[in-house]
């Protein structure tokens, strides 16, 4: 059997049914090193309005820049690991929060490393398909000759790079907003 | 690095569909950017086998009782597109009640709740990449999309493949389901050859004699090409 792709549908208002039972917000479990960081942000629609019913995966390489795969994750789980992989649904305000390790740079196409970054599926009610976006770690010089961020226009670069928060340490805050000014960018993946 | 293709013109839903009213204050208004896939996209999530429980595959068998409604057996392959299986891949799915009700505090639909079902099952794909669930026939369902609109009965389906670029969550389809040709959903697909794939398929081979119809719903992810640039 082969053929074309089966099309996405949307995860309607009730994905909590199915997703809930692997919800993961703290990615930090058996980790090995790194830097620990908690990011927080709000969904927001066309009109300002926080998105409820929303979701986001995450996946990302370790603090050594290594994505968890088969043939590098031990023969049986030790505990509940996660090797790089979160789920996190928004609250009734719209937001989200996840506490994870900061990935090393990974190998990018053109032989150059990769900032560091997190890849970010959003799934919610009303989008007919996922979306695809990246977060991007504050103040890093790897910006600079990251070749995704540089296919991005540059004025809307800063929609794909959390930013500190002076009075909480280890920190960060990314919002998503879907529409209008500040538009995240999101990524034809 | 292989990379995966990009799914053929109009088989993807469009973001903007304005039929389905919640697509317009959540769709993204600016192109998508373009980008050659990464080891980022190229890698995914693995999850041990033991993250599912044994009988999460089957719906029928999750509380004391059994619920109410037409049992079915749906299964499947998932494959890509050059027909080759894709062995253990997590596969999720939920649906609502017999009654058409979910069990979800956001669904005030006036029908009865199940004590018996809660719609909600996983299970992974095998080496051949085939997959099986036993479940109830969900309901359809009315929703506020715009007047009288029904939902067509429907069982959704989240898949993850090998990598972060085969994601996927879709919505299977009953054949013959006359609510289907009024679905902003499922119309927001632009081909219809396309739309059709996410109609499963009444299966004898699946139908089991005295205990339950068989539905057979085949999932497509995206090949994988040897070039290195495809645009």
């Amino acid at each position: 059997m082969s053929g074309e792709t089966t099309p996405s549908q949307t995860v309607g208002p009730y994905f909590s049914i199915g997703f809930g039972w692997l919800n993961r917000s703290d990615l930090t479990h058996g980790a090995s090193g790194g830097e620990q960081i908690t990011i927080r942000g709000r969904i927001l629609d066309g009109e300002d309005q926080p998105v409820p019913d929303a979701c986001l995966e995450l996946w990302q390489a370790d603090a050594q820049g290594k994505y968890a795969q088969p043939e590098n994750v031990p023969e049986k789980s030790p505990d509940q690991n996660f090797f790089g992989f979160g789920r996190i649904p928004t609250n009734e305000r719209g937001e989200f929060s996840f506490t994870t390790i900061k990935p090393g740079s990974v190998p990018g196409p053109d032989g150059h490393p990769q900032a560091p970054h997190i890849q970010i599926t959003v799934f919610m009610r009303g989008l007919l398909r996922r979306l695809v976006t990246r977060l991007y770690f504050p103040d890093d010089p790897a910006h600079a000759t990251d070749h995704v961020l540089n296919l991005v226009p540059a004025d809307r670069r800063a929609t794909l790079i959390a930013r500190p928060l002076p009075e909480e340490p280890h920190t960060l805050e990314w919002n998503i907003r879907l529409q209008g000014e500040g538009e995240t960018v999101f990524f034809d993946c | 690095m292989l990379r995966y293709r990009r799914p053929s013109p109009g088989t993807e839903p469009e973001l903007l569909h304005p039929p389905y009213a919640s697509s317009i204050k959540r769709a993204p208004t600016r192109a998508l950017v373009q980008f050659p896939h990464t080891l980022s996209e190229t890698t995914g999530p693995f999850f041990y086998k033991e993250i599912v429980p044994p009988k999460a595959f089957d719906l029928t068998r999750q509380h004391k009782g059994e619920p109410l409604g037409e049992r079915i057996v749906v299964s499947g392959r998932l494959v890509d597109e050059d027909g080759r299986p894709v062995p253990h891949s997590l596969v999720e799915i939920w649906q609502a009640n017999a009654a058409g009700r979910y069990l979800h505090k956001a669904d005030q639909h006036d029908a009865p709740l199940d004590p018996n079902f809660t719609g909600m099952g996983q299970t992974f794909t095998d080496d051949e990449g085939r997959y099986r669930f036993v479940t109830i026939r969900p309901g359809a369902y009315p929703w506020r999309n715009h007047y009288n609109a029904w939902r067509p009965q429907h069982i959704h389906f989240s898949v993850f493949g090998p990598a972060f670029a085969t994601r996927l969550v879709t919505q299977m389809y009953f054949p013959g389901d006359p609510l289907l040709e009024f679905d902003p959903i499922y119309n927001s697909v632009p081909v219809e050859s396309a739309r059709k794939r996410l109609i499963s398929v009444f299966d004898w081979a699946t139908t089991t004699p005295e205990i339950a119809l068989g539905f057979r719903f085949d999932i497509v992810l995206r090949g994988r090409n040897a070039t290195p640039m495809e645009r």
